[in-house]
């Protein structure tokens, strides 16, 4: 079992929860007659579900770090309704509003940021009041529904990369060298680190896991490329965004000194202090970062309904929240991946993408949704209990 | 080993023990906690059990008090002659043993009253009967012989009486048997005297104690007898009242399986320039601000040199080592730190780390470590930046560093990706070291470096320190142990009250005159 656990890499509760994310899409998959797979399907599981994804990414890192964030569903309305009015009412360049959306998160975020850094409230209180603030200031500023945005605005979203180079066996061809390309940097890059262990005579993954971890991924690209080169419309121009996003903010979580200083602070506030950690600074730019990142949600929600309400983005903060603990984020800070929330993002969309295709009313999606959140944890929580039990 | 000189204490065939523990084995999944353990408390005697960390004391304890339930271990437990087969902590209270755990189970905001009741509320039909409670708390009180108020909340009360709190519900619990861990670990000297006498008066009354604690002075004070364990097993039994007086020694060489020539290393020391100098250093309260806390010390220590700063708890140690680590405690902070000769203003950690100087917490759990992280990331904590490059960490080079210190250090532990949680005391304390080490600084400050872990682990550390002293560092060592600071430091502060009393060099210090330094009252009255 525990040389399993060697080969593995050790991490057995990450494989867990892609391991439930396989088991619910076969699952599905065969409850819906194969439909849950089909090729527009997973592009529309991608377009719909990238806003969860983009602010999971965000929140995970506020709960590494210890906090939370409740205020992101109504920074979506109030960041939507001043882009959508930007570009109809004062009649901007849609890519003049994109940046200003994107300048308003961040300096939203620094304000919250500045509360729960420099002041010392706890996050949950001053994210609680953003949640009033910024819902009272949409329903100001979108008094009635802003529609009639910009083709181009709108196909952030909903539109697909252009079919440049043609078709090949009927399929996209751009999608296909897109994952091809995903594909041999995937490779690349991880002979290149195991090289580079090895290089330094330190322990690595024996040869034969390494090959099947690395066969498996690339075998898992390949397949989602090729089953979205024959969609509708290829690959969805949100994939390219959030792939961009997810593979950032793996590295800075993962590889960086800042990432490291979010756990330390999650893991022992006192002991990051005492280590010479600027907390504050930390703190502050973990919300920076959650604001700038829910502009981004803010432009992609904005663009899939092509229009601007004031009831924009309501409880996405808690889809969010969910993705990171259904993806083993820790309550009280320290643990927690950005993999691991985008998996959990995955798992609450496959959930409602394959429920709505079964037709199941959607006030039981949200009952099932939330047992799903309650089991994934409570899993994990066992499981720790069983590796604590000396 | 242990069938060498086992001298067992003598038990009379009309004495029944009170607790007989026979062929105890515990395993959990690849390790054998406890193996074939056996324990017999004579009713009425406070029994020690000495070992080292991680020697299965904490392990048989739990095991008797139902932590770890029946069936979930080998072996037959017997209290008063019948046998026991407890499935929770309740059961073994029901029947008289009650454990008090090293870290308090006390709610801070109640009161004292409240918390000795907990979980046994002084009620008629649901409603708690508030009289009775207090009163029945006083009485409890006046037994363990602390003088608050029944109403005074834990968290308004010091350590030392909150342990007596603890014993008063145990008492609450008509207990028999009465088993301490380690309840000295955080008391000051006046604090665990008083204990030592309160366990011997409840001895008086009747009642049987079980002390586990590493303090070995104070066990040959208290102990009738004495049970060492070592690796899980029950090596002997020594009868401290027996013909052959057992010393610290004797007790030290059961539980190393070997003897301890000596207990400080030797150090040849060469002493140069002043590496730091601290003038007129006065720190307030950081709540209240009227209050002083340091008043005017004036300390300074060389390259090469162990200096030792000795007090009793509440003597401003700790804050004035943090005082002077980047601010870190207090307010209305004067004085100067004088660093090489030179000035310096240290108006955070990462100023203190870059003037050269580390602090290392007398609370590793608390202030030195992030527990739910791996050995390795713990080491490299207070300098990233001498493992990254444009913020972007070298995990290898990493994994290298921790590796060295894993190995420099000793540090026990299966790879440098384990949690650090996971390891002892001791080998915590030694990744904390690394971690400064790592910061490479030309002052250390160690507050109670060797706090709470065992007698094999303190050698290694004090290996460390002078290694650390040979290499040419300044290293500061608080210490609540005067043994320690006699036989590690070149000189020795004493601070009382927040002031530096006296100072006294290796060959003139003893124990006597430093506690009359560290006992000197302030001459006038505030």
């Amino acid at each position: 079992m525990s040389s399993i656990k060697q080969a593995l890499g050790g991490d057995l509760r990450q494989y867990g929860i892609v391991g439930a994310l396989i088991a619910i899409v076969l699952l599905f998959q065969i409850t819906t007659d194969g439909k849950l797979l089909l090729p527009n399907n997973i592009a529309s599981l991608v377009q719909q579900n990238a806003y969860v994804m983009i602010l999971a990414i965000g929140m995970v890192i506020v709960i590494i770090a210890g906090h939370i964030d409740l205020s992101v569903g109504s920074i979506i309305a109030f960041i939507g309704g001043i882009v959508a009015l930007a570009m109809k009412d004062a009649g901007m360049h849609w890519l003049v509003a994109v940046l200003i959306g994107l300048a308003l998160g961040a300096v939203v975020g620094a304000w919250q940021g500045f509360w729960v850094a420099y002041v010392g409230i706890p996050a949950f209180i001053v994210t609680l009041a953003g949640m009033l603030i910024f819902r009272g200031l949409a329903i100001v500023i979108v008094g009635e529904t802003v529609a009639g945005l910009p083709g181009s605005f709108n196909a952030i979203s909903n539109g697909y990369l252009p079919n440049w180079l043609g078709f090949v066996a009927n399929r996209d061809a751009v999608t296909l060298v897109l994952g091809a390309v995903s594909i041999a940097a995937l490779v690349l890059s991880q002979v290149r680190a195991r090289r580079n262990t090895l290089k330094h005579g330190l322990h690595a993954d024996p040869l034969g896991a390494f090959v099947a971890k690395v066969v498996v991924s690339a075998a898992l690209i390949g397949y989602l490329a090729w089953v979205l080169a024959g969609s509708r419309g290829g690959a969805p121009i949100v994939l390219v965004l959030v792939g961009v996003l997810i593979i950032t903010y793996s590295f800075i979580m993962g590889k960086t000194v800042f990432g490291r200083h979010v756990y330390a602070i999650g893991g022992n506030l006192h002991a990051a202090i005492l280590s010479g950690v600027n907390t504050r600074r930390v703190n502050f730019m973990i919300f920076v970062n959650i604001g700038l990142l829910t502009g981004v949600a803010a432009l992609v929600t904005t663009s899939k309904a092509g229009a601007a309400v004031a009831s924009a983005g309501n409880m996405y903060e808690l889809d969010a929240i969910a993705a990171c603990f259904i993806g083993g984020a820790a309550v009280t800070g320290g643990v927690g991946r950005v993999s691991g929330a985008i998996v959990g993002a995955l798992i609450m969309g496959v959930l409602n993408m394959g429920l709505s295709i079964m037709t199941v009313d959607s006030a039981w999606q949200q009952a099932i949704k939330g047992l799903v959140l309650l089991l994934a944890v409570a899993f994990d929580l066992i499981n720790k209990r069983r590796a604590g039990t000396r | 080993m242990s069938s060498d000189h086992p001298t067992s204490a003598p038990t009379t065939s009309t004495e029944h023990p009170i607790l007989e523990m026979r062929g105890i084995t515990k395993t959990f999944p690849g390790v054998k906690a406890l193996q074939d353990v056996t324990l017999n408390v004579r009713r009425g005697e406070v029994h020690a059990i000495c070992g080292e960390n991680g020697a299965g004391k904490s392990t048989l304890m739990k095991v008797l008090s139902g932590i770890y339930p029946h069936g979930t271990y080998e072996g037959d437990i017997l209290f008063e002659g019948k046998p026991c087969e407890f499935r929770t902590i309740r059961d073994s209270e029901h029947r008289g043993i009650v454990i008090i755990h090293q870290e308090l189970a006390l709610s801070p905001y109640l009161s004292i009253a409240e918390n000795i009741f907990l979980g046994n509320e002084q009620s008629s039909r649901g409603v708690i009967d508030w009289t009775k409670t207090n009163l029945e708390a006083a009485k409890l009180l006046a037994r363990v012989g602390l003088t608050e108020s029944p109403d005074t909340k834990i968290i308004d009360i010091g350590v030392g009486k909150q342990q007596l709190v603890e014993i008063a519900k145990a008492l609450s619990k008509r207990v028999k048997l009465l088993i301490l861990d380690e309840p000295t670990a955080a008391l000051n000297d006046e604090d665990s005297a008083h204990l030592l006498d309160l366990i011997r008066s409840l001895k008086g009354q009747g009642i049987t104690s079980i002390i586990i604690s590493h303090k070995l002075n104070e066990i040959a004070a208290i102990a009738d007898s004495t049970t060492v364990i070592r690796d899980g097993r029950s090596i002997e039994t020594l009868d401290m009242h027996g013909a052959e007086p057992v010393t610290e020694e004797r007790i030290i060489r059961g539980m190393v399986g070997r003897s301890l020539d000596q207990r400080f290393p030797h150090r040849s020391a060469t002493i140069g320039e002043e590496a730091l100098r601290i003038e007129d250093w006065t720190v307030h309260h950081p709540v209240q601000h009227e209050r002083v806390v340091v008043d005017a010390a004036n300390l300074s220590v060389r390259r090469g040199e162990v200096v030792g700063i000795a007090g009793l708890m509440g003597a401003g140690r700790t804050e004035l080592a943090m005082s002077v680590f980047g601010r870190t405690y207090g307010s209305n902070i004067r004085g100067r730190v004088v660093k090489d000769g030179q000035e310096v203003r240290l108006h955070s950690v990462s100023d203190a780390i870059k003037a050269g100087i580390a602090y290392v917490s007398e609370d590793r759990k608390r202030y030195g470590l992030n527990l739910i992280n791996d050995v390795k990331r713990n080491i490299t904590a207070s300098a990233l930046g001498k493992v990254s490059r444009w913020g972007v960490m070298d995990a290898n080079g990493e994994t290298r560093i921790a590796n060295r210190y894993r190995t420099d250090m000793n540090i026990k532990t299966p790879t440098v990706d384990a949690l650090v949680g996971n390891l002892s005391g001791g080998n915590q304390q030694k990744v904390v070291l690394s971690k400064w080490v790592f910061t490479d600084p030309d002052v250390l400050i160690l507050d109670e470096p060797t706090r709470g872990i065992d007698v094999g682990a303190k050698y290694e550390i004090y290996t460390i320190i002078n290694r650390l002293a040979e290499e040419g560092k300044a290293v500061i060592v608080i210490s609540s142990e005067l043994p320690e600071l006699l036989g590690l430091c070149d000189r020795i502060y004493a601070l009382s009250q927040g002031r530096i009393t006296g100072e006294v060099s290796r060959e003139d210090a003893t124990q006597e005159n430093l506690m009359r330094y560290m006992t000197m009252e302030r001459e006038t009255s505030r």
